[in-house]
């Protein structure tokens, strides 16, 4: 009984600011406090008049598409090896790659801005993917990790035994195997991508990504509905995004007959 | 004409073939030829070394040492997937994503044959194996035994010299395994093609091979057909490998000519044949004779023999419905001895502690050194 209602006090701590939001984005008033004033859409329509904002969304797309293909493709290669061979040193270096899951952001932000710093490389764009491929790996290769485990080793190898190649073997067989997982990594480390703050307000240059760039408006207390309605519509899209990432991996392992092996959520 | 091996024309030719990980020997110089047409069955018990020669030959482990060759080719440079053998994995590997027909005619991707000419030979292959109309389910929804047969046509598809079976039974439950191995021995006189069966089970190896090579620690310790293998095992090893074998000490002196007396406390003196000293025998060292209890029988009431006879108490018995096995203690032996006996109509069950006598045979023993 007492963990039932710990758990629900936690959950309505977590997610009432959450819930302020859309509350808030559709109230007819520039001042965030209750009572509410009335229903309106208009912060919605502000939202596709503003160039900058675009700009920002358009820069954070390309930075999250391309955090998120780089990070599962090395998601792949990270998982296969630690399931299939034997190394010396694979606990080691599987702990380093997971590490900036309990590291702090801040902590992973400041000291990627002093080597960039220190080696002359400008800032931009690229130096925000770096940042975010170093957060999205350790989730890649968890959830991939279980995708690859669920697999018989001797698949491959019975392909290969019908004549096919490594490569043949691996891209008719492995590939589809564990797409279910390569989809559900590519949406979620998307969408870390696409909500992070910390790594891109140090790293980003003249082009700020989508949080940063909301970070500053909040500077502007008339434009905080605004904000409000843009925060609505990146909740949005987030659970969207990581309801269908567990929907795939879980329809995935069913077609296939796989036990269900838990991945992320 | 056969010669001494017993086969005809060998397929796969193996010759000192060694395996290393690391610094472990998995094998240790395995020469043998299998022959073609032959079902041979690799038989030992769990990490002899089975797996390891089963998947050199089918090129995922390269030898160490030695040398290979399959069909008078030498396949040091020719890897897995271009061998003319096929294998049926022990988990079957069945691609899950796959249907039945797509996983049965996975071999045949490579040889561009037309829509049709795949479907009708995908069609036959399951035909074979007792799974037509089976082309278009799920793979993943079959159950055990329809698995090993989904594996089975899909490794047979493609007609190769050689088919590798690593342990294809054991997963299945008593009943099934037993159908399994009458079909699987069926299949391969149909088929003719020269099946390899890795297996730790010893009835299973005797009932469907043409020939075993009894395997432990990473050696061959005896290749010969299931009748030799059973009644004149090499060493006592091998004996107690296969089938159930009693060991009684004994003292042997080689005479002239093919004759070996032995002398075996508790059932005396006795003259035995040299080919039934199948390992060998080594003047000074302490010998054993083996002898199986199927060749010993109990004497019932008023019951004669020609036969060597000696007295023995029943110790012991577990009654199986069509046999019983007593075990019986001899005077003046320590070990106790296993007998089987078949029930037939009219013959009694002993009880414990019954007073008996035991009927033997000089020519059924098996001397080892
Ligand atoms: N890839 C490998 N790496 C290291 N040792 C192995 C490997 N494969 C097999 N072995 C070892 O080799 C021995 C023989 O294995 P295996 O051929 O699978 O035995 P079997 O099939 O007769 O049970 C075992 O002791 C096993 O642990
Ligand atoms: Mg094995």
């Amino acid at each position: 009984m007492g963990l039932r209602i710990y758990a629900v006090l936690y959950l309505i701590f977590l997610y009432a600011p959450i819930a302020l939001l859309p509350i808030f984005a559709f109230n007819d008033g520039t001042i965030i406090a209750f009572p509410l004033r009335g229903f309106t859409t208009e912060w919605f329509r502000q939202l596709t008049e503003i160039p900058a904002l675009h700009g920002a969304v358009l820069n954070s797309l390309i930075i999250a598409v391309s955090s998120a293909v780089i990070a599962t493709l090395l998601g792949i290669c990270a998982a296969r090896a630690a399931t299939r061979f034997v190394f010396p040193g694979k606990k080691g270096i599987m702990g380093l790659i997971m590490l900036p899951l309990v590291l702090p952001e801040i902590i992973v932000a400041v000291s990627l801005l002093v080597v960039l710093l220190q080696l002359g490389l400008p800032l931009g764009a690229w130096t925000v993917v770096l940042g975010h491929v170093l957060i999205c790996v350790p989730f890649s290769v968890a959830i991939l990790n279980s995708a690859f485990q669920s697999l018989d080793v001797s698949l491959e190898e019975a392909a290969i035994d019908l004549g096919e190649t490594r490569w043949s073997s691996f891209r008719l067989i492995t590939l589809p195997l564990v797409m279910p997982g390569i989809i559900s990594s590519l949406l979620i480390s998307f969408t870390i991508s696409l909500d992070e703050f910390i790594i891109a307000f140090f790293l980003t240059g003249t082009d700020p990504t989508l949080p940063v760039y909301l970070w500053g408006q909040l500077r502007f207390p008339q434009k905080i509905p605004v904000v409000m309605a843009l925060g609505t519509l990146l909740v949005l899209a987030s659970v969207i995004l990581l309801a269908v990432a567990e929907y795939v991996r879980r329809r995935g392992a069913a077609r296939t007959g796989q036990r269900d092996t838990g991945g992320l959520m | 004409m056969k010669d001494t091996t017993g086969i005809d024309r060998p397929i796969i030719a193996l010759q000192g073939v060694e395996k290393y990980y690391g610094d472990y020997q998995a094998l240790r110089g395995i020469t043998a030829d299998i022959g073609a047409g032959e079902f041979f069955s690799l038989l030992g018990p769990s990490g002899c070394g089975k797996t390891t020669l089963l998947r050199t030959i089918a090129g995922f482990e390269a030898p160490s040492a030695g040398r290979l060759s399959i069909d008078g080719r030498d396949m040091s440079r020719v890897p897995a997937n271009r061998r003319p053998t096929n294998m049926v994995f022990q988990s079957y590997a069945i691609f899950p994503h796959l249907s039945v027909a797509e996983n049965v005619g996975f071999g045949l991707r490579r040889s561009a044959l037309s829509k049709e000419e795949n479907s009708r030979r995908v069609g036959e292959a399951l035909e074979m194996v007792g799974l037509g109309g089976y082309g278009s389910r799920a793979a993943h929804a079959l159950s055990g035994g329809q698995r090993q047969r989904v594996a089975l046509a899909r490794a047979l598809i493609l007609k190769p010299k050689v088919l590798l079976l690593d342990e294809p039974l054991s997963a299945l439950d008593r009943k099934l395994r037993e159908t399994m191995q009458m079909e699987l021995r069926k299949l391969q006189r149909q088929v003719g093609i020269t099946f390899v069966l890795v297996t730790h089970d010893q009835e299973e190896a005797l009932i469907m091979s043409d020939r075993i090579a009894v395997m432990f620690d990473g050696q061959i310790a005896q290749l010969d057909d299931p009748q030799t293998l059973y009644r004149r095992p090499v060493s006592r090893q091998v004996a107690d490998f296969i089938g159930v074998m009693n060991f009684l000490p004994a003292q042997a002196e080689a005479q002239e000519g093919r004759q070996v007396a032995v002398t075996i406390p508790g059932l005396g003196r006795a003259e035995i044949d040299a080919e039934q000293v199948p390992g060998g025998l080594h003047p000074g060292q302490a010998a054993s004779v083996g002898i199986r209890p199927e060749t010993m029988s109990i004497l019932f009431a008023g019951e004669e023999t020609e036969r060597r006879v000696a007295q023995a108490t029943v110790e012991d018995l577990a009654y199986y419905g069509d046999m019983t096995y007593y075990t019986v203690r001899m005077r003046g032996v320590d070990a106790p001895l296993t007998i089987s006996m078949k029930n037939l109509v009219g013959r009694p069950v002993l009880a414990r502690g019954t007073e008996t006598r035991v009927a033997w045979d000089a020519r059924s023993l098996v001397l080892f050194a």
